[in-house]
């Protein structure tokens, strides 16, 4: 598959990654539908760097994002966490796992119980993940309200006194309250307003400086990934189906979905959207087509694409797409 | 819509502390609720009795005496007379009262407890826990409620013990079920799945996450369910099922008073008046516990808004005149919330106008009034607790506020329409699309259906539904997210509006389709010569479909141009921090500035400038009075008294 797991500093891999919903039999031995979530996925993540992932809503972002800290479990294929399997983690020491890996989510106060006080709330991750208690957990806990900024004082409020970038800020605190090495980001401000945005995004990249973290990045804005990400992979329907690192993928996209993205983003002070013909069916989760997903929609389809599923090698440091017919001639780095 | 305006003030740490006085406390909710109360008294008066009965100076309950049977109440030593075997009827009730009592309440708890247990566990777990113990409880279910509970007392024999197991086990079902179905809600919230990160097990997650978030409910189901049960134990010991003789409960009272009911009617009816008085003032609490508990009666969103806004203006505007082509124009226009003490100026003095075939762009943060400015423009904010307190809208030429509730509501939907961000608010799911949009042209035209529905699927093509002959027959659900909304403009369009508010109808759709809804609005424009009134957060929509853009902060706009003076020379400083906190596509080394802090409240504007908190050219004389807006020329106007001058970006 891919170069990934000769490099020691790979801190966390996937490989083949499913997860499928539903199935199985009903009471009278009907077939169930199965909604196919994600299907098949391999990435990898380097030890400091920040991995983008980029995709439409419905395309799987979640759902990989949930299984990548032990939320959820994979239907087939395994996840590594510097060698050692996700699976044996979870059933052998969750606390273990949830001390390398945590989660930030998409909504900043439906992720707080709505009747904790803040301190309830970040003294969870230092007692339990931490062995915290007494003085040394009250320090810790104004150690983590100055590492996001905000005002011990705010640990005696509750969630709905917060404005959405302050519960974004408790949430990241709470992350980091078990000192982990790796942080997924789920849509991390897609929920903010802009101005309180560029502050988030502000104080992650910070963050990741002072504590030599590692983070998935996810996110269906174009422009926000391209400011954070060190390699960027673009999902479409339960599959990668570009990567490279740097700037590649915005300066020359190799898939046509990659390419229909960066043009129907807008971009303040230009006008003139390119716009794919309305009538482009997306695709049933319940049944997927099989060949390339995206070949109903897509400009370049040809005979072989609806035939078979287009793969593609990503490495660490090349540049490569899942499509028999790519935008530009591939060039490997 | 309005929450825009009613979150507004949280985002504010400096008015927390005020807001939390602000909020009255659960008691005095229950206080100002006079029915609440009165039952509240009521039942402290009858629980404390009952509470004291064993050192009360009573005869004995069970003590009978042959010679004084059947005495009237008022009689000589028992203020309530006496029984047919003699026994003192005051004695009898007060002891009765506490049996029923101790017996209702004890089954409310044990049915309480276990089926809190069992909906929580099965909420929580789901799966194969869930449907194992769900079906446990349909099958009690099953079965009539009173017939369950006689076949319980028949197998264990009848006795108060027995009638309250009874009552309590007919009654674990609806717990369950109830408490089931709010677990389930917040099993899935994500602040569950975060304590799981947080290293917590499922006891500790129960107990200490979902166990806080449901206990309002499992209070308010005992509060109301609690006289229910009363009336069932002495529905069991009327039957002789319950309390055994010579003991007293209400039910065994009444049964006893029913044999005599012609010639001694006292005997039922004071039991029968003791039950009234104690089950109406437990539900009468019963009522004012969930009012308090449920945030959402609380809030008063079961009142039903007025048709349209309340208007109390001070004033009618400027009186500004706009040129001849203007489709809206609005001058001045001023809305408040009055919520508890606090009255929120959601837009405070807000003056624009959209020509002909023009699309205006409303930007601004989330709080800074943009969706209540669209829905007061048509009197569309919910009242209460919404205001129109000054100002003027000018449709067509003529004043909104002046008109009739019948005359706005034929605008509406008719020359004017809204498109909303969630299409689902608008559509309804148990009607098919077509139909709907039927609906929507026969309220404003009189045409036949059939004319109506080849009108619909007309529209729908024109907004690219692929294959709208069959489409015109689906339900909102079978559509995606981009589908719905283009039925959403579908709608607005059914008769050819003059105007579309459109209030971020690509929010919340993906990129690609909403390339396509804005390509589709910019067709119509182009084709129907429709205006356009185009609220959004997105400086990228701007400049794909505006002519010109208004900037909203905390309520008032602070700058408006052409989106060419707006976007490349920004005179206000909150504009231009704007724009540059914004990473964009294709320029990822461009340093995004974030602007600190956060907008002030709209219930405690500063007097200067709003901005000044967090302006770097902030000076002594912004913080002194309102700022004005100034025209800088060409259409280019900035409310900030050191605007920059042609700063580019
Ligand atoms: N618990 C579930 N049961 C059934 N289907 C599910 C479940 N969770 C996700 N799915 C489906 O899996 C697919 C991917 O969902 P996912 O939430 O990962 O998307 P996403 O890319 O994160 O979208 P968004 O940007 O809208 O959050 C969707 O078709 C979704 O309906
Ligand atoms: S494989 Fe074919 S259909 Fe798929 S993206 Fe490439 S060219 Fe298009
Ligand atoms: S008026 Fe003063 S504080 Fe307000 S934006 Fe202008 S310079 Fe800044
Ligand atoms: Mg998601």
């Amino acid at each position: 598959m891919s170069d990934a797991s000769h490099v020691s500093d790979v801190v966390l891999q996937t490989r083949d990654l499913v997860r499928t919903f539903g199935g199985g039999r009903t009471l009278f031995g009907g077939q169930k539908p199965t909604v196919y979530a994600v299907r098949g996925i391999d990435v990898a993540v380097r030890k400091g760097e920040t991995l983008g992932i980029v995709g439409e809503s419905g395309c799987g972002k979640s759902t990989l994002a949930r299984m990548l800290v032990g939320l959820d479990r994979p239907t087939e294929g395994n996840i590594t966490l510097t060698g050692s399997d996700m699976n044996d983690l979870i059933a052998h020491d969750r606390h273990a796992l949830s001390r390398r890996i945590q989660y930030v989510f998409q909504d900043p106060i439906s992720s707080l119980n709505p009747r904790k006080l803040i301190r309830e709330t970040l003294a969870g991750p230092l007692r339990y993940l931490r062995g915290l208690s007494g003085e040394d957990l009250n320090k810790r806990l104004a150690e983590l309200m100055d590492a996001v900024n905000l005002r011990p004082e705010f640990l005696d409020r509750y969630p709905h006194e917060f404005s959405g970038g302050q519960a974004q800020r408790v949430g990241i605190a709470r992350a980091l309250a078990a000192e982990p090495e790796i942080i997924v980001l789920d849509e991390p401000v897609s929920a903010l307003d802009v101005s309180v945005q560029a502050q988030v995004l502000n104080l992650l990249a910070d963050l990741k400086k002072k504590f030599g973290l590692t983070y998935v990045f996810i996110s269906h804005d174009l422009s926000v990934v391209e400011a954070v990400s060190d390699r960027v992979a673009v999902m479409y329907f339960g599959r990668v189906v570009e990567q490279a690192k740097g700037r590649a993928l915005f300066d020359k996209p190799l898939h046509p979905y990659t390419r229909l993205l960066l043009d129907s983003a807008p971009v303040p002070g230009k006008r003139g959207l390119t716009v794919e013909d309305a009538s482009a069916e997306l695709p049933d989760p319940l049944a997927p087509p099989p060949g390339c997903a995206f070949a109903p929609r897509c400009p370049r389809a040809q005979d072989d694409c609806v035939a078979k599923v287009p793969d593609a090698q990503y490495g660490l440091e090349n540049h490569d797409a899942a499509c028999f017919h790519p935008l530009n001639p591939v060039t490997s780095a | 819509m309005t929450s825009t305006a009613v979150t507004g003030p949280n985002s504010n740490p400096h008015t927390n502390a005020k807001k939390r006085s602000a909020r009255p406390s659960a008691f005095k909710l229950l206080a100002r609720n006079q029915l609440a109360l009165m039952g509240a008294v009521i039942l402290a008066l009858v629980v404390l009795i009952v509470i004291i009965t064993p050192i009360l100076p009573l005869p004995d309950p069970d003590a009978t005496d042959p010679a004084q049977r059947l005495l009237r109440p008022l009689a000589d030593g028992h203020f309530l007379g006496t029984d047919h075997l003699g026994r003192d009827l005051l004695s009898r009730l007060i002891w009765g009262t506490r049996v029923s009592l101790a017996v209702g309440i004890s089954a409310s708890l044990v049915a309480a407890l276990f089926g809190s247990v069992i909906g929580i566990v099965s909420g929580y777990f789901g799966g194969r826990t869930d449907n194992i113990m769900m079906r446990g409880i349909d099958m009690l279910m099953a079965f009539p409620y009173i017939l369950l509970a006689l076949a319980i007392v028949a197998a264990l024999g009848p006795g108060l013990m027995n009638a309250l197991y009874a009552i309590a086990v007919v009654n674990i079902p609806f717990f369950a079920r109830n408490i089931r179905g709010v677990t389930v809600g917040i099993a899935h919230r994500e602040f569950v799945d975060a304590a799981k990160l947080s290293g917590k097990g499922h006891i500790r997650i129960i107990l200490t996450e979902i166990l806080p978030n449901v206990m309002p409910v499992i209070v308010i189901t005992i509060s109301t369910t609690v006289g229910w049960m009363i009336l069932e134990t002495a529905g069991l010991s009327f039957l002789g099922l319950g309390a055994q003789p010579p003991q007293a409960d209400l039910g065994s009272m009444l049964g006893e008073g029913r044999k005599l009911i012609t010639t001694a009617m006292h005997l039922s009816a004071i039991p029968g008046a003791m039950i009234f008085v104690l089950v109406m003032s437990i539900n009468l609490l019963g009522d004012g516990i969930r009012d308090v508990l449920d945030p959402r009666l609380k809030s008063g969103a079961l009142a039903r808004p007025a048709p349209l806004t309340r208007i109390d203006r001070t004033d009618e505007g400027a009186g500004t005149t706009y040129p001849d082509d203007t489709v809206l124009a609005v001058d001045e226009l001023r809305t408040e919330f009055v919520l508890g003490d606090d009255s929120y100026k959601a837009v405070g003095g807000v003056s624009f106008h959209v020509g002909k075939n023009e699309c205006v762009g409303l930007v601004g943060e989330s709080g800074s009034g943009k969706s209540v400015t669209a829905l007061s423009l048509l009197g569309l904010v919910a009242s209460p607790p919404g205001t129109i307190v000054g100002g003027r809208v000018m449709f067509d030429g003529k004043d909104v506020y002046g008109m009739s509730e019948d005359d706005v509501r034929d605008i509406r939907g008719g020359k004017a329409a809204y498109v909303f961000q969630d299409p689902l608010s608008t559509l309804h799911p148990l009607f098919s699309i077509g139909d709907q949009l039927v609906e929507a042209i026969r309220a404003h035209n009189a045409v036949s259906y059939k004319d109506a529905w080849a009108k619909a699927v007309e529209l729908l093509g024109m907004v690219r539904i692929p294959n709208p002959q069959s489409r015109a027959d689906n339900y909102p659900h079978q559509l995606s997210g981009g589908m719905r909304q283009r039925v959403g403009i579908a709608m607005a369009l059914a008769n050819e509006p003059r105007l579309i508010i459109a209030d971020e109808p690509t929010t919340a759709l993906d990129v690609t389709v909403q390339a396509q809804i804005l390509k589709l609005m910019n067709n119509l424009r182009n084709d129907h010569g429709t205006s356009v009134l185009f609220i959004t957060h997105d400086f990228g929509v701007v400049s794909e479909i505006c002519d010109r853009v208004a900037v909203m902060y905390a309520g008032r706009i602070v700058e408006m141009g052409t989106t060419e003076q707006v976007l490349h020379h920004p005179a206000h400083p909150y504009t231009k921090r704007l724009i540059d906190c914004v990473p964009r596509l294709g320029e990822p080394d461009r340093r995004t500035s974030a602007i600190p802090g956060l907008p002030p409240a709209v219930n405690n504007l500063p007097a200067g400038c709003a901005f000044a908190d967090r302006c770097d050219r902030v000076e002594e004389a912004c913080r002194v009075g309102s700022i004005a807006f100034d025209d800088l020329g060409n259409g280019h106007g900035v409310r900030c008294i050191k605007p920059m001058e042609g700063a580019d970006v």
